[in-house]
């Protein structure tokens, strides 16, 4: 099992493992930052600063109870629905690759591709901003037509997993093999 | 070269026998069904397995050799397994053999003619037999037709969920069976049924015979050819109550059907169908018994004369307004008047007529409301085809409003190009020059002028009462959205996600497990269900919905021109 560290698009720290089970198995998984108690704590006092606010302006009680509830259910959909723990490349050869994100509430989203569909792997580059990035993408056909490519899935799109071409170079080479 | 052999769960703490399953040979890989035990006649097993060939259509055969030694290895039973290998000719012959309690297994190939001198790497993938079963795998739209299993490019999981699925004759005999086969698999214990399940299958023969003669009957009574004459047929088309009476009557026919469901989406269809008008019957019965009770029905009645003799006084005091001076626009005299007293006589007459049916009304709601108890749909288009004859009067004024403001405008058109000198040729369709007389322009001069002064009035008119009807519309097109929904929503199949959500699969999840090196990579095959969104989309009934069938650019020509509009048009049956 290997590891390093590296930056993100948006200049968050990420981690990259990467791990083999056997000679046509292996993992690769990207690792962000956990949420971070200074953020949460900010957040939650902004919120419940304006909420006070409200209530010495309009001296109505439900102001407040209402901004506990927005800020717990605010909370709950950031977990569930917005904040990823880990992304991970599950490459079995001759069976597929499969895909998992993993949110901070311990929801999993799955994808499997088999491999009588995937074409290729390739960098592909995109223009952001100011700045040329490259991400990984799967190229898919369609098992009764070889010579066309159906979809393209970009990978690790949560995470936004990006730096030097080498590296992805790397995964490349190794899920192609 | 890679051997993927799917292994069952139930089947890991089996005795040692023979592996029985199917070979797909296309992806090198060995679905594993069951496990034959010691003692057995192999001839007898071979009899065996061809019938059920036969019945399963599933190429059937015997894998290779399963042992499970509490103890040490043994070598008698080694050399007496690959013996076995000639008898039961198979290429490739695997082998798999656990010691002990270990989680470890070890597999290993025989080949009579070595295809190829590299090492078989072997991937073992566990996966529960029951679920699989008794799973329906979704694939994506690209993978829809690759149904048949004979071609070369089916999806490899297609081809395992399709032959665990088919072998459902192998899994009836269990052990406490006294033939000469011993089998393992998930259902060896014993076979599951449910004792409930088996007497409403035998009660429902009989019930779906009845409930077939019943709706012919009804069908019958129907399409007679004295419900067909005009006015009747007319207003049935009208009405939109007969219409949700004819979807429930050929829902109720489907169900009825004495036709076993030849494949799943017919099955799911079918239950779906059901569920979907339980609901709608508790429902309506649950409005019937609110509506019922203390006496609501009477203060329902009590309260619709009012309501109507409001919408009528509202009505009228609009029109005095039209015809004073409505925001400020100063309207022409004789034409405001003559407007306004005509669409004033008209309330009165609807007035005098609501008033005629007053003593009825009561007994008419309770009859209506008795109707209730067919579904809450039914119930909710009479509330629509209600307020439709209620509101009829509104209807009855834009449709004058418009057809004096669609004259108006196309006789204004039509001066307008005499004006400036041309002319429609109808024959070429386009327009063209035309020379006129001096008398012919100076009385269409005359007359465009009249008519453009007079467009204000006519246009004001025409505007209010659009608004009105466009409001009734909208209140109308709510109550069959709703009703709509409540035909088409597939609620079988969002409980079955919810509750057994292995037999809607869209895909599967492959999780690694402990791997010790030097031994086969060990994988847990588990289903991932269907979200809920493509479980409403793939099941979703016909629906009957009457969306807009006219975009909203088109929508606004049509008003300005002053062309009738219909936006609820009910289209024909959407085909899924």
């Amino acid at each position: 099992m290997e590891e390093g560290m590296y930056r993100a698009v948006s200049g968050g720290r990420i981690a990259l493992q990467r791990r083999q089970y056997s000679a046509s198995c292996r993992e690769f998984s990207v690792r962000c930052p956990r949420l971070q108690l200074r953020s949460l704590s900010a957040a939650t006092c902004s919120v419940w600063l304006a909420a006070y606010g409200l209530f010495v302006l309009s001296q109505n009680s439900m102001v407040l109870s209402a901004a506990i509830f927005i800020t717990l259910i605010g909370l709950i959909v950031y977990l569930h629905f917005v904040k990823i723990d880990q992304e991970s490349l599950l490459v079995i050869g001759s069976l597929g690759i499969q895909m998992t994100s993993s949110y901070a509430s311990g929801k999993e989203n799955t994808t499997f591709i088999e491999m009588s569909q995937v074409k290729d792997v390739v960098i592909n580059e995109a223009i952001y901003m100011q700045k040329v990035i490259y991400y990984l993408c799967i190229l898919l056909q369609d098992p009764r037509e070889p010579h066309g490519v159906s979809e393209v899935v970009p990978l690790f799109q949560k995470v936004k997993y990006f730096d030097h071409k080498a590296r992805d170079q790397r995964i490349t080479t190794t899920v192609c093999n | 070269m890679v051997l993927k052999v799917f292994f069952p769960s139930c089947c890991a703490t089996a005795e040692s026998g023979l592996l029985i399953g199917r070979w797909i040979p296309e992806q090198n890989s060995a679905v594993v069904l069951a496990v034959v035990h010691f003692p057995f006649i192999p001839g007898q097993v071979k009899q065996y397995l061809s019938e059920v060939q036969r019945v399963t259509q599933v190429n059937m055969c015997v894998l290779g050799s399963w042992s499970n030694s509490k103890q040490e290895k043994e070598e008698v039973l080694d050399k007496f397994l690959e013996d076995l290998s000639t008898i039961f000719s198979h290429e490739p012959w695997i082998q798999l053999s656990k010691e002990g309690d270990s989680k470890f297994w070890s597999c290993c190939i025989f080949q009579k003619y070595p295809s190829s001198p590299k090492e078989h790497e072997f991937i073992l993938v566990y996966y529960d037999q029951r679920k699989v079963m008794l799973s329906q795998l979704h694939p994506t739209d690209s993978l829809t037709t690759s149904a048949d299993h004979k071609g070369n490019d089916a999806s490899e999981l297609g081809a395992v969920f399709d032959t665990v699925a088919k072998s459902k004759v192998l899994f009836m005999t269990d052990r406490y069976d006294d033939g000469p086969i011993k089998l393992t698999h998930w259902q060896s214990e014993g076979v599951e049924a449910s004792i409930i399940v088996e007497l409403m299958k035998q009660a429902s023969v009989p019930v779906c015979v009845l409930l077939t003669f019943l709706l012919s009957l009804v069908s019958s009574v129907c399409k007679s050819r004295v419900l067909k004459f005009w006015p009747l047929s007319f207003i049935w088309s009208k009405l939109s109550t007969c219409e949700q009476l004819g979807h429930r009557l050929e829902h109720l026919q489907i169900i009825s059907s004495n036709r076993k469901a030849q494949n799943q989406t017919q099955l799911m269809r079918k239950a779906n169908i059901f569920v979907s008008l339980l609901i709608d019957v508790a429902l309506g019965i649950l409005l019937m018994s609110w509506l019922y009770r203390e006496n609501r029905i009477g203060q329902l009645a009590d309260t619709l004369i009012p309501v109507a003799d409001h919408i009528a006084k509202e009505l009228q005091d609009l029109l005095q307004w039209l015809m004073g001076v409505p925001a400020g626009l100063k309207m022409n005299r004789a034409l405001d008047q003559v407007l306004g007293r005509f669409f004033l006589y008209h309330i009165h007459l609807w007035i005098s007529y609501i008033h005629l049916m007053s003593p009825f009304i009561e007994m008419i709601l309770w009859y209506v409301g008795l109707s209730a108890c067919l579904g809450l749909t039914v119930a909710l288009s009479i509330l629509s085809d209600i307020i439709a004859l209620l509101t009829f009067h509104i209807y009855c004024f834009y449709v004058y409003g418009a057809r004096l403001y669609c004259l108006k405008i196309y006789g204004l058109s039509s001066l307008w190009r005499l004006f400036r000198g041309k002319k429609w040729n109808v024959l070429r369709q386009r327009v063209d020059s035309c020379s006129y007389d001096l008398d012919q322009l100076f009385i269409g001069t005359l007359l465009f002028t009249i008519l453009l002064f007079l467009l204000p009035t006519t246009a004001l008119y025409y505007l209010v009462f659009t608004l009105l009807r466009l409001l009734v519309v909208v209140v109308q097109g709510l109550i069959h959205l709703l009703v709509d929904l409540i035909d088409s929503l597939p609620l079988y199949s969002v409980i079955l996600r919810l509750c057994r959500s292995y037999r809607l699969a869209a895909s599967v999840k492959f999780r690694v497990l402990e791997q010790k090196p030097g031994k086969p990579l060990r994988l847990l095959m588990q289903i991932n269900p269907l979200s809920y969104g493509s479980v409403v989309q793939t099941y979703r009934l016909t629906s009957y919905a009457c969306y807009p069938k006219d975009s909203w650019s088109s929508l606004c020509k049509k008003l300005f021109v002053g062309e009738l509009i219909y936006p609820w048009k009910h289209k024909e049956e959407k085909q899924d």
